[in-house]
């Protein structure tokens, strides 16, 4: 925790310089006007789902293993979407002036409503996750009152992935956000990432904590995360079809520029090369019932599945929508030392909460 | 209708007159006779702002539109193509135009210096995806912004189809070459763009980068008037828009 802490400082004290400077510390330019910070964000709103793929097989179907957990999954996604909502912050160039967004709400903006979605999802998640807890420790059953907002929280772990996908999805001109399939493309990267990182945080605990989960309970998580893998990479390739078989250029394009490169740059490229390699290898390890079974073949196929799903969206996803730029050129991008630092500072952040929230968890747990 | 020998004869009349007499006697110097100079109704609603480009007129290496509009307006200069703010741009017609070239086209047009700027989309992206309604459009069809609600997200940068917006990365007043203090700068964090000279519009005068082009290549007016200037060059040639396709309906006017 004394090391998390020292990287928030780390990332507050870079924050203060780029407040400072200006965005200008960052890589980012004219060109690139979106970087790593809202690519986190990105894909910290898919992390935020792993609670629904807990609360859905538990309150709808009774799935029971899950029991013990919904509250560790809301407790992941309330740390997840303060990473998010830290994320924008950070990105502004004049965040003093963040409650503009409150006091002239404009609702043909989607970054209007995904601070609603958000603001909403962060508040259902940690009333929720609070109050079943709370009833824990006291040993009653939780109040009646929950049972609505949790079902609630079903749709709205949807609409904070649609309402993201949206931001990108309705761009003209930006050809490669610009497909109907952007938002299911989140909520299936989404359902594999948050539950692979649940899964991660469940070991952990049962090695570390002191709480065990329950095997039935990871290998549920990691039943989902296959399906979902499997479906993201499916649609993944559903794209390079539409692209490579229509031969659209402006379509083809930024897809080169994705897995091959564009005019020498291959950064993007190279990391995506690893996360193709790292989602079939942990897709595969996943499907195999015997390989799944395993723990710490699990633990290195969940881990695979969270690193290649954070190169596709918190490093590819957002870059790549802007390549090539509207004047046909390929720009560069390179993230820089403070962007660097400050990115590590939030993620300390969210760690150091998710270890904070996870602790108060294993406390109740073992007094019941 | 074409016209007759007897419209002919008086039009050449004219044009004789006014080509011989001194400037006082054919009307003024105040009345200038070229159209892309004659004086603007004021700004308001019922009009549509547009402009005409024509960029075979360009000399190759001139800047007069540019380095005026800058200097209005000021534009820093940071001197990285990073950190780039500008309001006017220059591209080479076959990056401007993708679409409409070919490889059989020679490449004095495909280098063809052509100048790019906010095209005041009847339909504007920016404008839609803006959280704070910093970035609006008046009546008469400009797209305008209001830097002190501007919270820097930049998500109207990425909605932009043409990259016609630029961010202040850092504190543009130290960057500003000569202080122009009729007009605002802007601060560190907040995007910025063409105005289309709506502060000069509202005093009747046509924009900076209009009055500066030495080869009259720029020609601004008001589309709903159809004796406009812009409307008779429109009248007169093919003209292209750029990525029409994506219905943003711009409002600069490409004649190549």
């Amino acid at each position: 925790m004394a090391f998390l802490l020292a990287l928030v400082g780390a990332g507050f004290g870079a924050y203060l310089h780029q407040l400072n400077v200006g965005l200008a510390v960052t890589g980012m330019g004219r060109d690139v006007s979106w970087g790593l910070y809202i690519a986190q964000f990105t894909f910290l709103v898919g992390v935020a789902a792993s609670a629904v793929m807990l609360v859905l097989p538990y309150y709808l179907h009774d799935h029971k293993a899950f029991g013990k957990i919904t509250v560790l999954g809301e407790f992941l996604s309330v740390a997840a979407v303060i990473m998010c909502i830290t994320f924008i912050f950070v990105d502004l160039g004049r965040p003093d002036r963040v409650m503009n967004v409150l006091l002239y709400p404009s609702p043909t903006s989607i970054l209007f409503w995904d601070m609603v979605v958000l603001n909403g999802y962060l508040l259902i998640n940690l009333v929720t996750g609070w109050t079943v807890l709370e009833s824990d420790k006291k040993g009653l059953p939780p109040p009646a009152w929950v049972k609505p907002l949790i079902y609630l929280s079903i749709p709205w772990a949807i609409s904070i992935h649609t309402v993201t996908a949206f931001i990108y999805a309705g761009l003209p001109g930006r050809h490669f956000w610009l497909t109907a399939i952007m938002a299911p493309r989140f909520l299936a990267s989404a359902f594999a990432s948050g539950p692979a990182l649940l899964i991660l945080l469940c070991l952990i605990l049962r090695r570390f904590g002191g709480f065990d989960a329950g095997t039935k309970a990871i290998q549920t998580l990691a039943k989902i995360v296959a399906y979902a893998l499997a479906t993201s990479v499916f649609f993944v390739l559903v794209e390079l079809f539409t692209a490579f078989y229509s031969q659209i250029p402006g379509h083809m394009h930024p897809l080169t520029y994705l897995f091959v490169g564009l005019e020498g740059q291959t950064f993007v490229a190279r990391a995506m090369s690893l996360a193709a390699v790292l989602a079939l290898v942990s897709l595969v390890l996943l499907i195999v019932p015997r390989t799944r079974q395993s723990e710490p073949l699990l633990a290195l196929a969940c881990a695979g599945t969270f690193v290649a799903l954070w190169i596709e969206k918190g490093l590819g996803l957002v870059v790549t929508g802007f390549v090539p730029t509207p004047l046909e050129r390929v720009p560069v991008y390179v993230p820089t030392a403070p962007e660097i630092a400050i990115t590590m500072g939030v993620w300390a952040l969210g760690l150091f909460l998710i270890t904070g929230l996870y602790r108060i968890f294993v406390a109740v747990r073992r007094e019941t | 209708m074409a016209p007759t020998r007897r419209d002919f004869l008086k039009m050449a009349g004219l044009t004789a007159a006014v080509l011989v007499l001194p400037p006082r006697l054919a009307g003024g110097a105040d009345k200038v006779v070229t159209p892309s100079a004659a004086p603007l109704p004021l700004a308001g609603p019922g009009r549509r702002w547009a402009m005409a480009v024509e960029p075979r007129k360009c000399r190759p290496d001139c800047r007069a539109c540019i380095d005026a509009c800058h200097g209005v307006h000021n534009v820093p200069d940071f001197g990285n193509p990073k950190d780039d703010v500008h309001w006017i741009g220059r591209a080479p017609m076959g990056k401007v135009f993708p679409a409409e070239t070919h490889a059989g086209l020679p490449e004095t047009l495909r280098g063809l210096p052509v100048p790019v700027l906010c095209n005041h989309c009847i339909n504007p992206p920016c404008v839609r995806v803006c959280p704070t309604k910093a970035t609006f459009q008046r009546a008469d069809g400009i797209v305008v912004m209001d830097y002190h609600r501007c919270i820097g997200c930049r998500f109207c940068m990425a909605a932009c189809p043409y990259g016609a917006r630029s961010m202040n990365w850092r504190d543009p007043r130290p960057f500003v070459a000569k202080l122009n203090v009729d007009f605002p700068t802007r601060t560190q964090g907040v995007v910025e763009k063409c105005n289309f000279c709506e502060e000069r519009l509202a005093k009747g005068l046509p924009p900076a980068c209009v009055v500066a082009c030495p080869e009259k290549a720029l020609t601004f007016g008001d589309l709903e008037d159809p004796r406009s200037a812009v409307r008779e060059l429109l009248g007169r040639h093919f003209s292209l828009r750029r990525r029409p396709e994506l219905g943003t309906e711009p409002q600069i006017y490409y004649i190549l």
